[in-house]
């Protein structure tokens, strides 16, 4: 039995819940289209994105000069500024942050990065209250799951799952599903998380090496309420967020939330620069397997990410197989590029998740060529990757076919006699995957070849 | 001008009738064409698959059999990608190759057609000649619409062309895809069929039959009335409506 389901295995799963399936393509979709009347709005749309994928190349080409220049900023703000390596690098950092200051109760605005280094685990295996601030990180908290989306943690429940989990760990009415009234509640809920926490964790969407201050995106203020309140902050940032200028920072404000969900902007944007008087500010820089793959060269464009997950949106696979069936963090597209980089053999599927249409290059605000990756990728594993004998005799069988015309007609000429004449439970056996749901084409009498030859080469 | 034609390795095996009509469209432009009989495949399901260095054999075989001709036009435009992006570089000794509209928008400039296709239809917009070769602006690019593919259609006598919900959503063929993650192809076509149907379209068509072959392939097997046909087909049908029906 393999440890990791193939992504094919986990979306037959899904799908097995034809409803359900349906419901969440038509949901994702809808954010689509939202995206496509608020792109539609800026006339320099095209314009906008290629701006913002060239300062995100020049950023990758001296991703070194610019962390030291932001780091010696930041240190000079009064941030403390601490490197990890690693996940567990990342996470000890937090550890020792919270145990110098004496700190049990945290609250978090959301942040993928926590979760690609697993840090609520960690922290709650140690014995700390860990409490994620963002509604919908909060309520897959409650229901033990991790996010199946980056902008839209919870996007895989419905109304009346989130009711039901509500009432099992808020108390609300039973069958109660009405959306105002379960915000309110959190509401509730939260402030008193907030009032409680003595450390606030965030994310970092942008980091700007000119000035050593950092912003951060919510629709909730989560972020601001539990900084402001807090006595330590703790910003957990991958290093390839930065942007070398606060000037740029313009140009992927209005790129970021647009894609997201189609907002203008995120109804938050908070720029923090040193800590309040009396207060303390830490500001962990972290690797996790970023610099390689910077140094993979066909794929250190992946790196430009700025995790707006338009291309979750727009991807039909992502839409029709939800978020669990990708088995990484960060799943969909951009996640099908950047996996293999971190556990090649784990994700091994993901770059066949795809049937390559482009839709997330087109849609990408900073121009990552998605779909080229996954081709790349798809070439790496099948030299790097667990060997699947029976699929590569298969592939050298017909390039050896293909490549011989006299063998590619007669073999052509025997499939076609042979489907002809086979009795169809012959044809539609178990191992016939295509026929499964569908017809296999209808046989000819002749091909074309056979034809030309007939009518126009005698 | 020589044009040398292309046809898909399984467009040859199973659908002759789209390599003819293509080669009829061609001739009848007065297009100097000829098809190459040594020719096999693009050596895509290989490359596409992982395993691009299979389909070296297939790539030098087509180099050998279109050297002499100034394009290469081939009615998928998938095939036509792949050939682009991987078999040729650029060069200016190369064929330059074509996708069968864009050839006959953009190189024959074609006006008019004296085809005649009385039916609802609805086109398929298939991703690697929509997005690849951009036979039609992508709804996620911003900027002036055109669709190569739809000028063409409209030049046809009796053709009611269909507007569908979502006009570019990817049908779940994907070549290997198909097999490999069954399921989500399956309910990808299924979806895309139903955007057909609620819109009264008879007549699926497309500017690749490998897309239009998979959800054939579910129309057949939920033996649902709507066809399907090559573009090709069309521009160079002449049936009416008795004929048909």
């Amino acid at each position: 039995m393999k440890a990791t389901p193939t992504h094919a295995a986990a979306a037959e799963e899904f799908l097995k819940d034809e409803e359900r399936s349906h419901w969440h393509d038509d949901t994702l979709w809808h954010v689509r289209s939202k995206r496509d009347v608020a792109a539609q709005k800026i006339p320099e749309w095209e314009s906008l994105r290629t701006t913002a994928s060239q300062i995100k190349d020049n950023v990758l080409s001296n991703l070194d000069q610019l962390l030291l220049q932001f780091e010696k900023n930041a240190i000079e703000n009064g941030i403390e500024v601490l490197w990890a390596k690693d996940a567990d690098e990342h996470n000890q950092h937090v550890l020792r942050i919270l145990e110098e200051n004496q700190v049990k109760n945290l609250v978090k605005s959301k942040s993928i990065l926590t979760e690609e280094c697993g840090l609520n685990h960690f922290l709650e295996d140690k014995g700390y209250d860990v409490v994620d601030t963002d509604l919908g990180e909060r309520i897959i908290q409650f229901n033990k799951q991790v996010p199946s989306h980056i902008v839209m943690p919870a996007i895989h429940l419905k109304k009346k799952e989130i009711g039901d989990i509500f009432h099992e760990h808020l108390g609300t009415d039973a069958g109660a599903d009405d959306p105002a009234y379960l915000t309110e509640a959190a509401r509730q809920h939260l402030r008193q998380k907030f009032i409680q926490a003595k450390a606030a964790i965030t994310g970092v969407n942008f980091g700007i090496a000119e000035t050593g201050g950092f912003v951060v995106c919510t629709n909730e203020g989560n972020a601001d309420m539990g900084t402001h309140l807090a006595d330590l902050h703790i910003a957990c940032m991958g290093i390839e967020k930065l942007i070398p200028r606060a000037a740029d920072l313009g140009v992927f404000l209005r790129l970021l939330a647009r894609s997201a969900t189609g907002q203008s902007i995120t109804n938050y944007t908070s720029h923090f620069h040193r800590p309040r008087p009396g207060k303390k500010m830490y500001l962990i820089l972290v690797d996790n397997g970023r610099t390689n793959q910077l140094g993979r060269e066909d794929f250190r464009n992946s790196l430009k990410c700025i995790r707006c997950g338009a291309c979750m949106n727009t991807c039909p696979i992502y839409r029709r197989s939800s978020g669990f069936s990708y088995g990484s963090t960060v799943p969909g597209p951009i996640g099908s590029i950047l996996s293999p980089g971190m556990d090649l053999k784990k994700h091994s599927s993901l770059p066949f998740a795809s049937t390559l249409c482009g839709s997330c290059t087109d849609v990408c605000p900073v121009k990552i060529n998605i779909h080229e990756q996954l081709y790349k990728w798809r070439q790496v594993i099948t030299k790097e990757g667990p060997s699947q004998p029976s699929k590569k005799w298969a592939m050298r069988f017909g390039g050896n076919v293909m490549s011989k015309p006299k063998l590619f007609d007669m073999m052509g000429n025997l499939a076609r006699k042979s489907l002809s004449i086979s009795p169809r439970g012959f044809v539609y056996n178990s191992f016939n995957a295509w026929g499964k749901h569908r017809e296999l084409p209808e046989v000819p009498k002749e091909s074309f070849k056979e034809w030309y030859r007939k009518n126009r080469k005698q | 001008m020589k044009v040398g034609l292309f046809i898909p390795c399984y467009v040859d095996q199973f659908y002759p009738q789209v390599a003819i009509a293509s080669l009829e469209l061609l001739e009848s432009a007065g297009v100097d064409v000829d098809y190459p009989l040594k020719q096999t495949c693009c050596g895509q399901p290989m490359a596409n698959s992982g395993y691009q260095e299979y389909g070296e054999g297939p790539a030098a075989l087509f180099r050998e059999n279109f050297s002499e001709f100034d394009y290469v036009v081939c009615p998928s435009g998938s095939c036509t990608l792949h050939t682009k992006d991987h078999i040729y570089s650029g060069k200016e000794n190369e064929p330059k190759v074509y996708e069968l509209c864009e050839f006959l928008t953009d190189v024959l400039k074609i006006k008019e057609l004296t085809a005649d296709f009385p039916f609802k239809v609805g086109i398929h917009a298939s991703c690697h000649g929509l997005r690849g070769l951009n036979l039609a602006k992508p709804s996620e690019l911003m900027g002036v619409e055109f669709n190569k593919p739809k000028q063409l259609l409209e030049m046809v006598n009796g053709i009611e062309l269909i507007e569908l919900t979502r006009k570019d959503e990817c049908c779940g063929f994907g070549g290997t895809f198909a097999v490999l993650e069954e399921a989500v192809s399956v309910g990808m076509g299924k979806d895309r069929i139903k955007d057909h149907e609620e819109h009264g379209v008879q007549v699926i068509t497309g500017a690749d039959m490998s897309c239009l072959m998979h959800l054939e392939g579910i129309l057949r097997r939920d033996k649902s009335p709507i066809k399907v046909m090559h573009i090709a087909e069309i521009l160079n049908a002449k049936v009416s409506k008795t004929q048909n029906q």
